[in-house]
This record gives structure tokens, C-alpha cells and sequence, in this order.
């Protein structure tokens, strides 16, 4: 029997979303559930000076109009730490608490009703009239408050090593250039909802969640219930890409209005809402130095971030974390700084701060290239360090320079001719660009249950959530592997908070986090199992030592002698559980462990009217064992068509006479439609590294957008000799 | 989204006396624009009277070689027809560019002409917006108005008419068949449209409750000659930033007649005559079509985000005559 592990098993839930079997929260087919529509703010800053609700509360089928005067006050009891996902600094937005408006498109009010028409038609009923105040609605205007972020660690603090100023101005090469990312949001398929049910004092909610354990505990404390009374699912999730994290107030204003109509509530929320109230990529403008010798040794780097944030919470992004350990420099600094704004608080967005970072970065190193007449990859492998250049630790395993050569070989880099605008097809301009990717190989603290069911089938349980990268399969391959037995006999059973804990989704770190709880369970399983069988007279394993038994092909054999685990379960009268956590070593690393990646971008750029399009892409990526190369496969490509979008077509427009968001919609906020997706080829090294977990993988769900929008500018330069410094690239930045 | 009431007509009278009737009346074919606005509550009629049943799908050939197309074809058929595609390529290239799949299956020709700009204060009532709501202020020439135009514009209003369709056929001399409460009447399709002035609520010449019937295409060697060249932010599903629909009948190498509209820059289809006589009797040359170009965008009033339109549908204008002078289509 080879190991499940490694193997392109179709996706467990591949069929049930196909056919319309999966259910999405807002798709429950809860009794009696009546709808929620909210009423939000068109002023950025202020108070509401009067709110009127009389026409809406008099609307048809209307049974409550919530608002600041009548809410419930809800108790909001104090964290005992914030929760991992969200905000380290400030206070997170408590909605309908007070007549404060803090950005556009808060929550000013809410209306139940019994159909969603009515809910919506009354909605457009109430009248809210407003005190504003001026708003920090430009990053002009909030970069007079810039500051540094109160959260100290890497994110927080400026860094410095060696003499970077010095370094950058002896050096024989230097870039010095800004390099800005607009404000992009989310907008995942499915927009966000909840549904909450209130039986007595316990609280069910039907969310839209990465994190069914951090919604339940703010849920929890938000009522002053205990954690044992709320019950989160989210078994399927239409992609969330970071916004799905962090509970957000809708989840509290769903459960406050259930609570006051006493019948379940639906609160789905339209796309414009999402725009006001669950997460955005912040804006950030950076300013990168680079100093070389002229054999292209970088000698100086100096990387500075100025990125938005609220004014109630900060955020702050690790959008300089990858410039530290990127190249070897003796002479670097890195400087973030925050900019408050009336804005509501942004949220982790796929790649958060790597994406941001790396953008500014490997665009600066192909300035540096052309000022060095150096070929990009050339320029990066001569700056390859061996060690991590901050930390100083031993890389566990860093195979960034093999991922720029196996990509270049696969690209046929080696075809491309430097000259800006010596490339043509047809009419059209050819341009070839490449940059690098990185992302840290994070694991945390997660439980997994396991239990083998009487019929010797195999059921896998934790709260984690699959948002799409394919937990529901590659937990059943480890599970397979570990008992002993086909894929096809292990169910996978997630994100339902009544189930073991397990650390978000998010950040590339679930399946490092949750494969060795469950693996480990499942060798526990399977020894436990072993165990009964030598002790038992009927089974043919009778008088076997345990440990000589081998679980293999659905049962265990030794000694020429072999027990189907059906046949075992036949005989006991009860499923055996395993349940376990897995947590990394408390000891401080002794390696540096992160994964890599490089991608391989040709463009065409139309001469006359300056279309861009991007016509091929190949990237390679080092993460360790590649657990599932069918699912792996679509999260690099989904990632990559991230970073095209980023690159060429996303971008929040705000008007900042009044702080509101003008393409608050799918129609004028611009992502790639398929026919901007060319042929997108993505390859693995061929590598395992055990330094984070036993099965030698690392993640791959942020990694793949890291980098691709300067690898796609790098193009454009090198089609039309134009450099674009801040995204998107547009047709107007080209003329 | 206000509560409406929703009845259904099989006959265009009737639909014209239900409609003229009741000021707060609308005709509904494909939905695609009027649904939308409902939603976000721009639009919000009392009644919707629903045409679909009517008699106005056909499309037809007129003697003489021209084309009938009925108000309630569908996008995807008149685009894939094959009188359009032969006679009228322009217009055929100018559907196929235009929205989505879904979208041209669903909506109707006689609603296309009718879309309203997408102009995003038009579509945000907690903004000002003479268009919605006059007197209110014109909320884009001091802000978002990249995609606005530069041509046909006001104080009041600088919204484009963002539609593809109407500038092919616009440039191809289509003239709209109408049915009003006193009888039917016909109206070239560039005197349709109206520029803004100081009533930007009024965009064509349409009064309420008539009925489009249909849309006539004149056959002619420049029409059958045409193209429509569409510049965008992404590969598909998008309006135009600029756009061009040309059309040229060339005898050796001199221009005996030519036909241009442009698109994405005019607060209606842009035709320009000024270009079209710049064209006329020259060489078919990228000289003769760059001077063109520039007549053709000579009144352009650009605003703070989109005085790269002027270069930018020059460009546009010039690719499209060249593609069409080099024999492509
Ligand atoms: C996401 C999206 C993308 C789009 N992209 C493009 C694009 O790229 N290019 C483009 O050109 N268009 C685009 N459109 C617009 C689309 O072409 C129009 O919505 C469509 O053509 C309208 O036709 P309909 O039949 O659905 O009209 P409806 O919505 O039914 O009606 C629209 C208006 O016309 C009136 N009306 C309808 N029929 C008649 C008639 N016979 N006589 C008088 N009045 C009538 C209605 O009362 C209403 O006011 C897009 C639309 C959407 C939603
Ligand atoms: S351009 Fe026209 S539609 Fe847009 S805000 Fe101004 S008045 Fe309204």
C-alpha cells in the first residue's frame, strides 16, 4: 500500500459543492429564521445627531429596528488575551453601542424582518442624520499622524544591522525609490453571514469563519455566556482569503437581534457591506534603498513602510519581516510606521505584509539589475545567504536559488533578451520578468480527535476549517497513513467548535499545525487497536506481541497473520477514540524555517493602446513535501491569479471629500476575470523538511501571491522601458 | 428595493397606454440595467410593465439591404446573426465585447440602448448627483471620475454613456423606430441621445412611455466594411475606457467614406463628422488617420483623472482605422 500522502486525491468535498450539496452558512435551512439587514453610516466621522425608525418600524413585516438608543447593551466581557487573528492594539468596533461614527459603512442601525424584501425595503426607510466631522479620509492627510506602532516584536519595531546609511552612500550602485499598494479588500465568492439560533441561553451560529474557535470565544465573551454555550459552524467557506479570521461585528449584531425578536436570524451581508465592515489590504506606501558594489554584492538595504490603519485599533502588517532575510546585506534597517485614518480596521489579506513587502523589494532589485546591466537571477543568487541573515540561525531548508533555476529551465528564461523592448510578437510588445517569494513556516497549538468506527471505517474530527486549500482531504491522507488504511474509509468532520481545538486557517499554518495531532492520534489508534487484538482469543493476532503488528491495507497483520479492522470493530461494542494535541517545541528554534518561491512572468503590452496582459506565468516553490498535488495545484494558481490582480487590476477607490468607497461592488472594483488567467504553471522541488512537523511539509496558501505583482512589473519594464512603481499598473501609467 | 407592482402585455399599445399612464411606470425587457438600479434603490418605479411577450424579437433584412432589428432581440443573437456579422461587423464586434455571456443571453437590444452611465455617485444615494437627483450637484468632476467623460460634457455632468452597441451603430447611421401614446415616429440614433446641459436627468429623446420597436440598420460599403476596436482594464467583461467604431470604404488607396464614433469618452455615443470629413477624400495613411484622431478628440475637456482619455482614444481611433485600412477587421 503506498502512502496516501503525496498522492492527487480528489478533493473529500469536491462533489458535495459541485452538486449543490455543501451548505454555506447563510444556506442553512433553519425553522422560523427570519432576516437581518443593516443600516450603514454615509459620513466617515461624527455622531448621529437623530435617527428616525418610525417608517421602517411601521414598514410590512417588520419586527425590530435596532439602533445605538435601543440595542441591548452587550457585556463584552474582557479578553484574557486578544484573540490570535485579530488587532493587538485598540479596541475592536462594538456596533450599536454608541452614537460614534468612526468610518463609512458602519453599522448605524439594523432592521428584522420577516422576508429578506421586507427587511431591505424597510431598511431604505430609516433616516439617520449626522454631526460630521472633519475625516482623515486621504493617506495624505493621515501621514501628518504617522507614526510607529505601538505592538513591539518584528511587525512593530524598526530594525537595523551594520551602518546602512553609510553603506548606501558609498555604494558604487544605488536604487532609491517609492513603491505604493492601494487599498485592495477581500472580496471573496461568497459574502459573509451569519445565522444565529438562541435555545434558552445557548447560542448556535451558522458563520462564515476560518476560525470556528475564535468566533466562538467572542461570542462567548461578547454575551457573557460560557464558551460551552456557543456552538460556531462553518464546515464549508466560499473562499475568505483573510477576512474570514477575525469575528466581526455582524456575527454580534446577528445574535443581538435574534436574542431581541426570539427567533433565529439571518444576517447575510450585501457585497457594498463587506467594502464597510470585514477587512481590507491596507494601503502602503514604502520607500526601498539599495546600495551594490559593481559586481552586484548588495551592500546596503533600507526598507521603510507607512501603512494604513484605523484609528480605533492598529494594525500592523509584516510588510517588512521578508526584506530582513531575503539577501545577504551586512547593512540594513527596516522601518514601519502606521497611518491612522476614519477607516474601519484592515485585515490579514492573502499574503499579508509579504505581499505588500516583497512588491517594493524584488522591483527595487530589478532597478538594481538594470543599473548593474545584471541579469535578475543572477543578481539574487550572488546574494544568497547562508545563513538567516537576522536571526542568524541555520536555514532549516531554504531552496530559493533552486526554485529560480528549475523556474527559469521551465520558463526558458535563457531565451529572454535583456534590452528593454526587444521582444515582439506581432504587433505586440514582449516583456519577461521574475521575482522571488518567501513566507515563514509557522506552527501552532492543535488538537485532533480520531476514531474508528465499528463497520473499521475511520473518522477525523477537529474544529479546523477548510476555506477551500483542502483540509477535508489531505487530514484524511495523514489519517490513512497513520491507522493504516484506504482514504476512501476516513471521513473528515471539521469546523464545528464543539470539536478539538485547532489554530486558525490562516497563515500557511494549519496543516503543519494539524497533521501531527492527527497522525500522531492515528499511530495511537492503531497501537491501541493492536493492543486489543493480541489480548483477544478470537482474533487470529491472539498471543501476538503489539509491537510486531504492522497497520497496513485497512487492518493489522504480523507473523503471516492479519485482522481486518472491520473484523476487530465486529467485536467490540463501542468506537474507539483517540484524542490529542500537538504543539511545537516550547524551546526557542534552532532553525530558521520559511518557505521560497520564484516566479517566471511573460507579458504582452499592446503599443498603441498599452493593454497589458499577462500571457504566461511559471512559478516554482520550495515548501516541503507537497502533500496533494491536485489541491496544491489550485492553491498556487489561485494565488498566482491574486497577484495578476494585484499587479494589474485591484484597487479601492475612495473619495476623500466624503471617506466613502466609490466601487464598493464586483462590477467597478476590477479582479481578473478568466480571460485574463493566461496558462499558469506552477512546480515543486522535489524536497522534504521535517524542522516544523513529521510529515515535511510546510504551507503553501500564502506563499504563491508573494511576489508575483513586481514579477509581472518587472515585465512591463522590460516590454516598454516604463517603470511602475505603484499598483496597478494601469493603461494611464503607461502613456 | 421599493415594493412594485408587475404586470405582463402582449401588445406594444398596450404597453405604451399602461406605461404613459403613470409617471412612475417602467418597461422591463432583460432586466440587466433596471433590476440592478431597483436593488440599490436608484430606480424605483411603482409599476413595472414587463414587454418580453411582445412581438419585437425579430430580425429581419429591409429592402435595399439594410437590417431590422426588433427591441427585444437579444444581444447574443444579433451579434452572432449572420446579416449583422456580414453587413454590420462593427456592431456585431461591439455586442461580442460587451458584458458577459449571461448578460447578452438575458438582455434586450431595445434596453441596451436605454442602459444608464456608470457613473458611481449615479449609483450611491448617499452622494450628490444631478443625474439622480437634480440640483443635488455633480459629486464626480471634483472626484472619481477616471471612467467620466471628456466629450459632451457640462457643469452638471460629465457621465458616460458607457454602452458599446450605440457607438457602432451610431457611426453605422442607425435610426430607432419609437411607438408613443400618439403614434410611432423615427429618430436617427445620434439625435437619440442628448448631451447633459443643465438637465443631465434627461438622456434621450424618449418621452415616457414610448416604446422602442425597433432599431434600423442602413446597408452601405463602409458599413459593411467596420470595425470596433474596445480598450479596457481587463481582458473581458468590462466597460470601455476608450473605444472605436470605424468604418471605411476605400477605392485604391484614397477614402471615398468613413464613419466614426467613439466610446468611453462622450456623455452620449460619440459620432464625430469633424473626423469623418478629415478622412474623406485623403490617402488611407496613418498620416491622414493620426490628423484625424485629432480633430476627433479637438474639444476635449478633461478632468482630473482622465486627461489620459485624449491621448488614449486617439490611439484608439488610429489602431482601429489602421486595423481596418490593413484589410483586418
Ligand atoms: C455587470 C454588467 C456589465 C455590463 N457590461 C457592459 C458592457 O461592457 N458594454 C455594454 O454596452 N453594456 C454592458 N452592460 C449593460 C447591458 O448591456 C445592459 O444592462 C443591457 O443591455 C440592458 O438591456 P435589458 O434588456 O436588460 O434592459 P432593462 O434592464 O430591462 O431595461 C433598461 C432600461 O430600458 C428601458 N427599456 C427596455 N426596453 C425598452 C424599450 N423597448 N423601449 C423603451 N424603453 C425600454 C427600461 O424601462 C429600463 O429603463 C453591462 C451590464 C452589467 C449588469
Ligand atoms: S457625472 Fe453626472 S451622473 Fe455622475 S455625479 Fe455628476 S451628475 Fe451624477
Amino acid at each position: 500500500m503506498s502512502p496516501a500522502v503525496g498522492q492527487p486525491i480528489p478533493r473529500k468535498e469536491g462533489r458535495a459543492k459541485v452538486t449543490g450539496r455543501a451548505r454555506f452558512a447563510a444556506e442553512y435551512p433553519i425553522r422560523g429564521v427570519v432576516h437581518a439587514i443593516p443600516v450603514l453610516s454615509t459620513i466617515s466621522r461624527g455622531r448621529i445627531s437623530s435617527i428616525d425608525t418610525a417608517a421602517a418600524q411601521a414598514a410590512p413585516g417588520v419586527l425590530a429596528v435596532l439602533t445605538h438608543l435601543n440595542a441591548p447593551k452587550l457585556p463584552y466581557r474582557p479578553f484574557e488575551r486578544p484573540l490570535e487573528t485579530s488587532t493587538r492594539v485598540g479596541v475592536f468596533f462594538k456596533p450599536l453601542r454608541d452614537d460614534v461614527i468612526r468610518f463609512n459603512r458602519q453599522y448605524v442601525a439594523v432592521v428584522v424582518a420577516t422576508t429578506l424584501e421586507q427587511a431591505e425595503a424597510a431598511a431604505a426607510l430609516v433616516r439617520v442624520s449626522y454631526a460630521p466631522l472633519r475625516a482623515i479620509s486621504s493617506f495624505e492627510e493621515g501621514l501628518s499622524a504617522a507614526h510607529q506602532p505601538r505592538e513591539k516584536g518584528s511587525r512593530g519595531l524598526p530594525y537595523q544591522r551594520g551602518d546602512p546609511e553609510l553603506a548606501f552612500a558609498a555604494a558604487a550602485v544605488r536604487v532609491d525609490q517609492r513603491y505604493t499598494i492601494p487599498t485592495e479588500h477581500h472580496n471573496p465568492l461568497e459574502t459573509h453571514a451569519t445565522i444565529a439560533v438562541w435555545n434558552g441561553n445557548q447560542l448556535t451560529l451558522y458563520d462564515k469563519s476560518q476560525w470556528v474557535k475564535g468566533v466562538q470565544q467572542h461570542a462567548a465573551l461578547a454575551f457573557g455566556i460560557p464558551y460551552d454555550q456557543v456552538r460556531v459552524l462553518s464546515p464549508f467557506v466560499g473562499g475568505a482569503f483573510g477576512s474570514a479570521l477575525r469575528p466581526w461585528a455582524h456575527i454580534d449584531l446577528a445574535a443581538m437581534a435574534a436574542q431581541v425578536v426570539k427567533r433565529p436570524v439571518k444576517l447575510s451581508l450585501t457585497r457594498e457591506a463587506m467594502y464597510g465592515t470585514t477587512g481590507f489590504r491596507p494601503e502602503t506606501r514604502m520607500r526601498v534603498r539599495l546600495g551594490a558594489n559593481a559586481s552586484g554584492t548588495l551592500t546596503a538595504v533600507m526598507h521603510e513602510a507607512w501603512g494604513q490603519t484605523s484609528t480605533y485599533e492598529e494594525y500592523t502588517e509584516n510588510t517588512l519581516d521578508a526584506t530582513r532575510l531575503m539577501y545577504a546585506v551586512p547593512n540594513l534597517s527596516t522601518v514601519p510606521r502606521l497611518v491612522p485614518m476614519h477607516v474601519s480596521t484592515p485585515q490579514y489579506m492573502r499574503g499579508p505584509g509579504e505581499a505588500t513587502g516583497m512588491f517594493a523589494l524584488e522591483t527595487a532589485l530589478d532597478e538594481l539589475a538594470v543599473a548593474l546591466r545584471m541579469d535578475p537571477v543572477a543578481l539574487r543568487i550572488k546574494n544568497e545567504p547562508l545563513a538567516d541573515p537576522e536571526s542568524k540561525l541555520p536555514w532549516s531548508l531554504r531552496s530559493y536559488v533552486q526554485t529560480m533555476q528549475l523556474g527559469a529551465e521551465r520558463f526558458g528564461w535563457a531565451r529572454r533578451t535583456p534590452a528593454v523592448g526587444s521582444m515582439k510578437d506581432g504587433g505586440l510588445l514582449i516583456g519577461m520578468g521574475m521575482a522571488g517569494a518567501t513566507y515563514p513556516a509557522l506552527r501552532f497549538p492543535t488538537s485532533a480527535r480520531i476514531r474508528m468506527n465499528l463497520s473499521g471505517s475511520v473518522t477525523v474530527l477537529s474544529a479546523a476549517t477548510d476555506i477551500g486549500p483542502g483540509t477535508y482531504t489531505s487530514m484524511a491522507q495523514v489519517a490513512a497513513d497513520a491507522v493504516g488504511l484506504d482514504v476512501a474509509l476516513v471521513n473528515v468532520e471539521l469546523a464545528d467548535s464543539k470539536l478539538p481545538y485547532a489554530h486558525a486557517q490562516g497563515a500557511s499554518a494549519l496543516f503543519a499545525s494539524l497533521s501531527p495531532a492527527v497522525r500522531e492520534a492515528g499511530r495511537q489508534l492503531a497501537r491501541q487497536l493492536a493492543a486489543r487484538a493480541v489480548a483477544d482469543q478470537r482474533s487470529p493476532l491472539y498471543g501476538l506481541k503489539a509491537e510486531t503488528l504492522t497497520a497496513v491495507n485497512g487492518g493489522l497483520s504480523g507473523a503471516g497473520k492479519r485482522e481486518s479492522y472491520a473484523a476487530l470493530m465486529a467485536r467490540s461494542d463501542a468506537p474507539l477514540e483517540v484524542h490529542l494535541t500537538s504543539a511545537p517545541p516550547m524551546s526557542a528554534p534552532k532553525q530558521s524555517t520559511h518557505c521560497f518561491g520564484s516566479h517566471f512572468v511573460e507579458v504582452s503590452v499592446d503599443p498603441d493602446v498599452l493593454e497589458v496582459r499577462v500571457r504566461r506565468v511559471v512559478s516554482a516553490f520550495g515548501v516541503g513535501r507537497v502533500v496533494n498535488p491536485r489541491t496544491a495545484h489550485s492553491q498556487a494558481v489561485g494565488g498566482i491569479i491574486g497577484g495578476i490582480g494585484m499587479a494589474l487590476h485591484e484597487q479601492t477607490h475612495t473619495d476623500p471629500r466624503y471617506g466613502r468607497i466609490m466601487n464598493a461592488n464586483l462590477s467597478e472594483y476590477l479582479i481578473p476575470v478568466h480571460a485574463d488567467v493566461p496558462p499558469i504553471e506552477a512546480v515543486y522541488l522535489d524536497e522534504v523538511d521535517y524542522a516544523i512537523g513529521p510529515l515535511g511539509a510546510k504551507g503553501l496558501g500564502e506563499l504563491p501571491i508573494v511576489g508575483v505583482a513586481a514579477a509581472i512589473s518587472n515585465a512591463v519594464y522590460h516590454a516598454t522601458g516604463k517603470r511602475v512603481r505603484d499598483l496597478p499598473i494601469t493603461i494611464e501609467k503607461l502613456l | 428595493m421599493r415594493a412594485f407592482n408587475y404586470s405582463k402585455t402582449r401588445a406594444a399599445g398596450d404597453a405604451v397606454m399602461t406605461v404613459s399612464g403613470q409617471p412612475e411606470a417602467k418597461f422591463i425587457a432583460g432586466g440587466t440595467t433596471l433590476v440592478d438600479l431597483m436593488r440599490i434603490n436608484v430606480e424605483t418605479p411603482a409599476q413595472v410593465v414587463d414587454i418580453n411577450a411582445l412581438p419585437l424579437k425579430t430580425i429581419q433584412a429591409l429592402p435595399g439591404g439594410g437590417v431590422r432589428i426588433g427591441a427585444l432581440a437579444r444581444m447574443s443573437e444579433v451579434a452572432e446573426h449572420p446579416l449583422i456579422v456580414q453587413g454590420f461587423p462593427a456592431v456585431s464586434q461591439a455586442l461580442l465585447l460587451s458584458a458577459s455571456p449571461q448578460l447578452r443571453n438575458k438582455a434586450s437590444i431595445g434596453g441596451n440602448l436605454m442602459q444608464r452611465t456608470r457613473c458611481p455617485y449615479f449609483r450611491d444615494t448617499a452622494l450628490p448627483c444631478n443625474k439622480r437627483e437634480p440640483g443635488s450637484g455633480c459629486s464626480a468632476i471634483g472626484g472619481e471620475n477616471r471612467m467620466l467623460a471628456i466629450l459632451g460634457t457640462s457643469e452638471n455632468c460629465i457621465a458616460t454613456n458607457a454602452g458599446d452597441m450605440a457607438v457602432s451603430m451610431s457611426a453605422l447611421d442607425a435610426v430607432v423606430r419609437i411607438r408613443g401614446p400618439k403614434g410611432d415616429r423615427t429618430v436617427n440614433l445620434v439625435d437619440f441621445y442628448v448631451v447633459p446641459g443643465s438637465t443631465p436627468n434627461i438622456e434621450t429623446v424618449l418621452q415616457h412611455g414610448e416604446l422602442i420597436l425597433a432599431i434600423d440598420l442602413p446597408a452601405a460599403p463602409h458599413a459593411a466594411r467596420s470595425h470596433y476596436l474596445k480598450v479596457r482594464d481587463r481582458a473581458s467583461y468590462e466597460f470601455a475606457v476608450t473605444s472605436a467604431a470605424v468604418g471605411l470604404d476605400v477605392q485604391g488607396s484614397t477614402i471615398r467614406s468613413a464613419r466614426v464614433a467613439l466610446g468611453g469618452v462622450g456623455t452620449k455615443p460619440w459620432r464625430s463628422k469633424e473626423a469623418e470629413a478629415a478622412l474623406v477624400g485623403r490617402p488611407a495613411t496613418e498620416a491622414t488617420f493620426v490628423a484625424a484622431a485629432q480633430i476627433a478628440l479637438s474639444g476635449a475637456k478633461p478632468r482630473s483623472q482622465n486627461a489620459f482619455k485624449i491621448p488614449l482614444a486617439q490611439r484608439t481611433l488610429v489602431k482601429a482605422l489602421r486595423t481596418l485600412a490593413g484589410g483586418g477587421s
